[in-house]
């Protein structure tokens, strides 16, 4: 053993080379077994016939574990993709799902089955006990800690040097606004796209995924249609998207002229045929639950009603805002068409919808 | 001696690693860690593992899934879509379900982890309140619990979006509208998520780079605070024979804890397979593409989701109109952000609340049984019973239809018990945790109930107790005293005002409120007089031939 | 001890007499709850369809409709609902209704398909409506597009049926059914004439080919193929929560339980 600084044996655990003494850390003890608790044998701990029968188990469980994996491996490659089997329970199911995934599960769980196992049976259940010490460090290492900042912090001068402090804490205040106004591109500023809808004055209204244009006296009363403009399947080519879906979509429905109660203007319907938006003012789910013999229209999604009779007033349910209703006539050919567009925002509030 | 030369007992390959890595010391010290062992203390485990899962599952639906909303018309193995314009997000998981093999159970798989990951948060949450586990050192342990927890549920929301169907398209348009009901911001808001209008094109890439990168790199970073802590600090541990606060009871990590653990990982992955091999989750072939302007009875979100959909539907309809220019709307903002938002603070802002109550600043390793604290107990209790009503309410349609009832009677019946029902299960909560504290003071006091009735020969009748054994007094000692504080004086002797009157008499009522109806902690005492009578009644019941059951113990002293 | 008392001192006691009980008050609760469907009466060979069924309709349906069809505090009008409407309502054994309630349900019918259209011949006297579809306009069902039926089916139906045809709640504790059980020539006839709170969807509007392609659509979902397993219901994420509680985290809590206990 030498004293003198060797470039190969600088692995000094006893700190013999002169390097400055620090204080060695206290390790924890190994842990030993608990006293005072109440330890009681096994039948494996006690019958060795026992133990060899539960390594059996264990043993047979992780057997059992390689047997499926190789199931899945083989049936990945020899059942049809498009197969189905009939299961009881299940009905007709895809044959590869099932089986895959019947085989991998009990793969994977008799693994940890076997795994538990082996430590419930075999495994020494002494309850050891290990020394637990307060977290809070010494006073003393604290000091020592917070020296270590103070020393630190009076040697960057940052303290005292007021100048460099105050324009550092201008800069890293500044630094991250880019980052944000590096959002700016993620959408465009809204410019009240949301007041308004493609209807307008003498669209035609057509019906929705077959897109025919609709006679009233093919409409009898408690009929319901949902329907959409004749342009929208051109405005979602132009615009690449199904934003107008969202907004143009509306109900129709007949009643007996005398069951209308009221409307949102004179004459808005047309002998008895009423168009109301499709979107809910609530949160804008599509509603379209129509009670034939109430004229009450349901949304799915939170519950609340409307009345069509009555000028699409909310009358349970969370939406405080009645459905806007699109005033309808005929062309000459004998059409339904839009009178107008509709006469206020369609869909959920927002702040600056007002009336 | 020279340290170059490899001590023969080392193996070569560790001494390579050692050399570089030098972790010799920290292996020595964590290797036989103990760490204590019950049930309870494996739901934090369920999570983790399914995060592991996700993680996993996750990563292979990468490689197929598309995050695009570009329209393609289906050409897939799914007849009944073939031809039907959607987006490639729909359609791309369609394949992953029919013509990728394993693809379906994969999906189904990952959902499942999912639902699971957030299910054991929640009871692992509720674990840890009702034992108190909480408390100091543990609140930072807390406040990243919940952080994980929010993560959890934008991460799930955020995932179910993603293949683009019908069911949660239509769950997007009500964030979209709960976002654009904002005050101020809201349509900015609005556009700047989804780059203009709802739908859009961009909303799904967007939620997917949140969902495959941001959350899961937030979760990992969360979760690995969160572990070190619960390494550093010691898992806690239930009150028993044994075990104090200063010290482990339980089992080494190597080679139990691993094998019992890791065990448990391959559980949790073996069911969450066999549910995704036996049970559809998520049918979206049935659901069908998103489309603005279609919708299906029964509309719910995933399970986690369902106390805020719960709340939007219970919410009178509450909406103002500001001088005709601005709308304001309290029945969405409320029961969307409000609520658990305020759910959310309080339970944050809990530890130290109670703390403050109690004025308890000490360290706590032992837990405390939900008995024991009876107004913690019954402010848990009847938080949970907020929360199932919402719960429940959100489910209002399948429950009508389930059980022949009218929705608008659900309705009506939720909003009112959204009120009455929490305060009663307060109360009925404490005076069951104060009844079971009576019967763990009897069990000191008289000995247990053995349910031999002894007639004794000169008349009456006496049941027989036996003595507690000593394996089960510390869990039955296992109480805190929580001081009262003395209600505080407005001025004192010499005319001044005492400073924080008002908070230090909120104080005062509370801690008043907090220790209310508790039964007194028996001295050691009274405690071996009760356990000495008990022996001498057992001894004559002995005589007379009464055995309650007896077992073969071995003591630690002749292990 | 006594066995017995050991048994009241067991933990999982109480939960075995909650079972008990509990089975005690379900088994109890079907039985009471059984409907009675009334008997259908005898017709001689010799009449016409349409005085079949004014025989009929005079036993088992004037009680709650008038002798004429003209409505009671009981029962609708009948005039002008068409053959259609009674063939649907008749067919699903939805009339004679049973019990009085929010909405009539489905249940075994109480004529078979003869006596079935001779009430339909006779109640469509009362007035126009809706024929009884005939065998080739429904029968299109089979060369229909079921990707179109569909469509068709989401934007009109899957708001009430649910997306599955499940069925759905309706307000004040009506419903729209499943549609598991309908035949073809029962789906068109309710389309075409609006049963209680579903609305009409005339064949103007709806044209007979769309109908026949949302038949063929009802006929794929009833065939029950579920290739990711069991279905639960078909109703969507509360069931499969449901599962997930009680089952899912059921069976990895005894797990624990196992992995912590004792060993003997």
């Amino acid at each position: 053993m030498t004293n003198k600084f060797d470039i190969n044996n600088t692995f000094d655990p006893d700190n013999e080379n002169q390097a400055p003494k620090v204080s060695k850390e206290v390790a924890t003890k190994l842990p030993t077994p608990a006293k005072g608790v109440d330890h009681y044998l096994r039948r494996t701990d006690t019958d060795p016939k026992a133990a060899k029968r539960a390594e059996r188990q264990v043993a047979a469980f992780f057997g059992a574990s390689s047997f499926f994996t190789l199931v899945f491996l083989v049936s990945f490659f020899a059942i049809p993709r498009e197969t189905k089997i009939e299961v009881s329970l299940i009905g007709v199911t895809s044959a590869q799902n099932i089986v895959l995934g019947t085989s991998f599960g009990l793969a994977i769980l008799f693994i940890g089955i076997g795994a538990i196992h082996w430590a419930k049976k075999l495994m020494p259940d002494v309850e050891m006990v290990q020394e637990r010490k307060e977290i809070k460090p010494a006073d003393e290492v604290q000091q020592e800690a917070l020296d270590a900042f103070r020393v630190g912090a009076t040697e960057s001068g940052v303290g005292q040097r007021k100048l460099i402090r105050r324009s550092l804490l201008g800069a890293l205040a500044l630094f991250p606004l880019p980052f944000v106004v590096l959002l700016r591109d993620l959408g465009p500023a809204p410019k009240g796209e949301l007041r308004k809808t493609a209807w307008q004055e003498d669209l035609h209204i057509v019906t929705d995924i077959t897109y025919a244009k609709i006679r009233p006296e093919d409409i009898p009363v408690g009929n319901l249609i949902s329907a959409m403009p004749e342009n929208i399947l051109e405005i979602q080519e132009e615009e690449g998207n199904l934003n107008e879906r969202g907004k143009s979509a509306i109900l129709l429905v007949r009643m007996r002229p005398e069951d209308i109660k009221s409307q949102q203007g004179p004459d808005w319907d047309y002998q008895g045929i009423v168009a109301y938006s499709k979107i809910c003012t609530h949160v804008g789910c599509p509603i379209a639950l129509y009670e034939q013999r109430t004229h009450h229209l349901l949304c799915p999604c939170h519950q609340s009603t409307f009345d069509l009779a009555d000028s699409g007033q909310p009358i349970f349910g969370p939406a405080a805002r009645r459905l806007p209703q699109l005033a309808i006539t005929v062309d000459e050919e004998g059409y339904l068409v839009a009178r107008q567009g509709f006469q206020e925002p369609i869909g959920p509030s927002f702040w600056e919808r007002g009336a | 001696m020279s340290n170059t030369t490899v001590n023969k007992k080392t193996p070569a390959a560790y001494n390579y690693v050692d050399s570089r890595v030098g972790f010799s010391a920290a292996l020595k010290r964590n290797l036989r860690k103990v760490f204590p062992d019950h049930w309870s203390f494996m739901l934090g485990e369920i999570a983790l593992y399914s995060f592991i899962i996700l993680l996993l599952t996750g990563t292979f639906l990468t490689l197929w899934y598309k995050p695009s909303m570009t329209e393609v018309i289906y050409n897939g193995s799914y007849i009944p879509l073939k031809g039907i314009p959607m987006s490639e997000a729909y359609a791309s998981t369609l394949e992953i379900s029919f013509d990728v093999r394993g693809g379906m159970l994969l999906r189904q798989i990952h959902h499942w982890a999912a639902l699971f990951f957030i299910a054991a948060m929640v009871v692992h949450l509720l674990r840890v309140f009702f034992t108190g586990a909480y408390r100091k050192p543990r609140e930072f342990n807390w406040l990243l619990g919940l952080g994980l927890l929010t993560l959890g549920l934008l991460a799930g929301f955020s995932g179910y979006s993603l293949p683009d169907d019908l069911l949660s398209g239509v769950g997007l348009k009500i964030a979209s509208g709960i976002i654009q009901a904002l005050p101020v911001i809201g349509t900015w808001a609005l556009y700047f998520l989804f780059g203009g209008e709802f739908p859009g094109t961009e909303v799904i890439s967007r939620l997917y780079s949140i969902h495959i990168l941001l959350l899961p790199g937030a979760i990992l970073a969360l979760v690995t605070a969160h572990l070190l802590l619960v390494w550093t600090q010691k898992h806690t541990q239930y009150p028993g024979p044994g075990r104090t606060e200063k010290n482990v009871v339980g089992y080494p990590l190597l080679p139990v804890y691993t094998a019992k653990a890791g065990g448990f990982f391959f559980i949790v992955f073996g069911v969450t397979t066999l549910l995704g091999a036996l049970v559809t989750i998520n049918p979206i072939w049935l659901y069908g593409p998103y489309t603005p302007d279609q919708v299906t009875a029964g509309s719910q979100p995933d399970w986690y989701i369902g106390f805020l959909e719960g709340s939007l539907r219970v919410m009178p309809a509450i909406e103002f109109n500001i001088f005709n220019t601005w709308t304001f709307s309290p029945n969405v903002l409320i029961p969307a952000l409000i609520l658990p938002g305020l759910m959310f603070a309080l339970m944050g802002a809990y530890p130290f609340l109670e703390s403050w109550i109690t004025g308890d600043k000490r360290e706590h390793n032992l837990l405390d049984r939900p008995r024991n604290a009876p107004t913690r107990t019954a402010l848990g209790t009847m938080s949970l019973s907020f929360y199932i009503l919402l719960w429940i309410g959100g489910g209002n349609d399948i429950v009508a239809m389930a059980f022949n009832m009218s929705i608008n009677a659900i309705t009506w019946f939720m909003r009112i018990a959204l009120i009455v029902v929490p305060p009663l299960v307060f109360i009925i909560t404490r005076r069951i945790c104060l009844g079971l504290q009576r019967n763990d003071l009897d069990k000191l006091l008289h000995g247990k109930e053995t349910g031999r009735i002894l007639r004794l020969p000169e008349g009456g009748f006496v049941e027989v107790h036996s003595p507690v054994t000593e394996a089960e007094l510390p869990k039955l000692l296992a109480r805190e005293t929580y001081p009262v504080w003395e209600l505080p004086q407005k001025v004192d002797a010499n005319g001044i005002k005492t400073p924080k009157y008002r908070r230090q008499l909120m104080k005062a009522k509370l801690s008043a409120w907090w220790t209310k109806g508790d039964l007194p902690i028996p001295t050691m005492k009274e405690i071996q007089s009760g356990q000495h009578h008990a022996h001498e009644a057992l001894e004559q019941a002995h005589e007379f031939g009464v055995e309650p059951g007896k077992e073969e113990i071995v003591t630690s002293t002749n292990h | 001890m006594t066995n017995l008392a050991k048994f009241r001192r067991n933990r999982f006691a109480s939960v075995l007499v909650l079972f008990f009980a509990l089975g005690l008050v379900s088994i109890g609760f079907s039985g009471v709850n059984k409907l009675v469907t009334p008997a259908a009466a005898k017709i001689g060979s010799e009449e016409t369809l349409v005085d079949k069924g004014s025989a009929l309709f005079a036993e088992g349906c004037s009680s709650c409709h008038g002798l004429n069809g003209q409505g009671t505090s009981d029962g609708p009008t009948l005039a002008g609902v068409g053959a259609a409407s009674v063939h649907f309502q008749v067919s699903t054994g939805r009339m004679p209704m049973a019990a009085p309630g929010a909405q009539v349900m489905r249940k075994a019918p109480s004529y078979n398909e003869e006596e079935t259209l001779a009430l339909a011949a006779y109640i469509a006297t009362f007035g126009p409506g809706p024929a009884i579809p005939s065998e080739e306009q429904v029968g299109e069902w089979q060369n229909a597009s079921v990707s179109e039926g569909g469509e068709l089916f989401r934007t009109n139906c899957a708001q009430c049926h649910n997306f599955a045809g499940s069925g759905g709640a309706l307000t004040n504790g009506k419903y729209a059914p499943s549609l598991g059980q309908a035949t073809p020539l029962q789906i068109y006839e309710a389309m075409i004439t609006g049963p209680q709170s579903m609305p009409i969807f005339s064949d103007e509007t709806l044209t007979p080919e769309s109908k026949a392609a949302i038949i063929r659509y009802i006929q794929e979902l009833n065939k029950s193929e579920n290739p990711g397993g069991m279905d639960l219901g078909r109703l969507g994420p509360v069931t499969e929560g449901l599962v997930l509680w009680v089952v899912g985290l059921g069976v990895l809590i005894i797990f624990a339980v196992w992995i912590g206990a004792r060993v003997r």
